[in-house]
């Protein structure tokens, strides 16, 4: 039996969607002063500070807004993993017993569409964007139709988790998109990049996140339902795996960061894919949902298609995924994705969920994050 | 009437008779890699030599580009109203890589993972000086 090191004891969330005249770092900021909130602290008991933005400027110049505390503020910029990567260095801060009070911050703003490819920040060439590849996209097509091809997964389980997404969206106050769609709605949407349509993608966002996190054994202090962080892993490709961006790809297979991030996660926390409760995935699009549940270690390859159609990861069933309605129904402010994903958790641990709370008392719960240039980042929460 | 140039120099042969991609191999460990890069992925070896990879594989993976990339950086049509779907793969090559490409044929109908595929040129967009910026693709081999 680990003892436990960190607790999370404060939570807070500014909406996600599209919101004119709000810059993104004023959802963090927000985000922040909600999370203080709810832990019962004032932005100056807080002793560091790991923000994380892509697109919404550098995160450690909100001190003007919430106070010149003379914190130590750290900025992470590490690509979709970006909110994982800020969760993970606030929980060794405080594990090392540097520190006893932290935040975890994440929030963004994008442009509408789908992202522009930069090629050249990725060490690559004009020619790649220029010809007409690069596209993310393109590349969670791709991934998925190969997949489909070796593990026998149908177009009605793609349509299937973009189906659950949105209702389980309009189950949440703070979801961009909040109307259900049929399953007919979904397939029959623009084909975007075969065999995935409009509906079976998410969109850049906006949003922010914060999360206040605090020695185990102070937890009490600020909150009475401490949710303890149990792992948090962050892994990047090794030779052999297929990623975003790659112009080539080696012949030799490896299976990929998220497996490496996942194992990792299990073994710290010590326990295993059957003990979880409740788990929020990264759904860039639903394929990578179907694909991340085995990559995850909830199921061997292929078994998700029975799993969707028998429920399995419906609110109600054996293993809730992305309960809040994912990156689907909230959009991906790279910044805050990961820690939107945590925040999910913490409220169903809490059992603060709502019209979308999990039953039976949640005890467990899983998050993962995966996005360019190959990362993925792993928590496991308990209570 | 201007001439054929290619999207970038050095990533593939060009003028040529019959022009090739252009990659490097790891005098370590001999990995092959596409484009050329200095490093290894695979052994961490710090030395490569440029090679000419093969012609022809078989498609690994494929998808259709639906929608018109957004421009920059993508050079060819990106007009709504005229924009054509293409299909982009990854195309295997024996003993060597597998390669992202454009493919050359974009109805779902006719393409498969497995198909033998080889390697063409098709047009991009014609630059200022009147010439036809050519980038490469694959298509399916005429059996
Ligand atoms: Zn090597």
């Amino acid at each position: 039996m680990t003892t436990d090191d960190v607790a999370i004891v404060g939570i807070g969330m500014h909406p996600f969607g599209r919101h004119e005249g709000v810059s993104g770092m004023d959802m963090g900021v927000s985000a922040v002063r909600t999370a203080c909130a709810d832990a019962g602290v004032e932005w100056s008991d807080i002793q560091f500070a790991f923000g994380g933005s892509a697109a919404a400027g550098n995160p450690d110049t909100m001190v003007s807004k919430l106070g010149l505390t003379g914190l130590q503020f750290i900025n992470v910029v590490n690509g979709c993993a970006t909110g994982g990567s800020a969760l993970f260095s606030a929980y060794n801060s405080i594990k090392s017993g540097m520190f006893d009070l932290g935040i975890a911050i994440g929030f963004d703003k994008h442009e509408r569409g789908a992202f522009r490819v930069n090629t050249r920040s990725s060490g690559l060439g004009d020619w790649y964007g220029e010809s007409g590849m690069a596209l993310t996209t393109q590349f969670f097509g791709m991934k998925i139709n190969r997949y489909m091809h070796e593990y026998g997964i149908s177009n009605d389980s793609l349509a299937r988790v973009s189906e659950k997404a949105f209702r389980n969206g309009s189950k949440n106050e703070n979801a961009w998109r909040r109307k259900p769609l049929s399953m007919d709605e979904v397939k029959e949407s623009a084909m975007l990049s075969y065999p995935l349509t409009q509906y079976m993608f998410c969109s850049p966002g906006e949003g922010g996140v914060a999360l206040i996190l605090a020695r185990a054994d102070q937890a009490h202090k600020y909150t009475d339902t401490p949710v303890y962080l149990k792992s948090a892993v962050v892994r990047s490709r090794r030779f052999g795996s297929f990623e975003v961006m790659a112009p080539s790809v080696a012949l030799e297979h490896n299976a990929g960061p998220t497996v490496d991030a996942s194992a990792a996660a299990f073994e710290m926390a010590g326990i295993g894919p059957e003990d979880i409760d409740v788990a929020q995935l990264q759904d860039t699009e639903s394929g990578a949902e179907i694909m991340h549940m085995a990559e995850n270690g909830f199921c061997e390859h292929g078994e998700q298609e029975h799993m969707l159609a028998m429920g399995e990861t419906e609110i109600g069933g054996r293993l809730p995924v992305n309960t809040d309605g994912g990156c689907l129904a909230n959009g991906e402010p790279i910044g805050a994705s990961g820690l939107r994903q945590v925040y999910e958790n913490v409220l169903q641990l809490r059992g603060d969920a709502g019209e979308r709370q999990v039953p039976n008392n949640p005890k467990t719960a899983y998050t993962h994050v995966y996005g360019a240039p190959g990362i993925s980042g792993v928590t496991i929460l308990a209570k | 009437m201007g001439k054929q140039v290619p999207v970038a120099e050095g990533v593939f042969t060009w003028p040529s008779d019959e022009p090739r991609l252009i990659g490097s191999k790891c005098t370590d460990c001999g990995n092959v890699m596409f484009p050329t890069q200095s490093g290894c992925p695979k052994c961490s070896g710090q030395t490569t030599e440029t090679v000419e990879l093969g012609r022809t594989g078989t498609l690994w993976t494929w998808t259709v580009q639906g929608y018109p990339p957004k421009s920059p950086p993508y050079a060819g049509d990106a007009s709504p109203k005229t924009f054509e779907p293409f299909g982009v793969g990854y195309v295997e090559l024996p003993g060597e890589v597998k390669v992202e490409t454009r493919l050359t044929v974009s109805d779902p109908e006719h393409i498969e993972i497995g198909m033998e595929m080889e390697l063409t040129f098709v047009p991009l967009y014609t630059n200022d000086d009147g010439d036809e910026v050519v980038t490469f693709a694959f298509a399916p081999t005429a059996s």
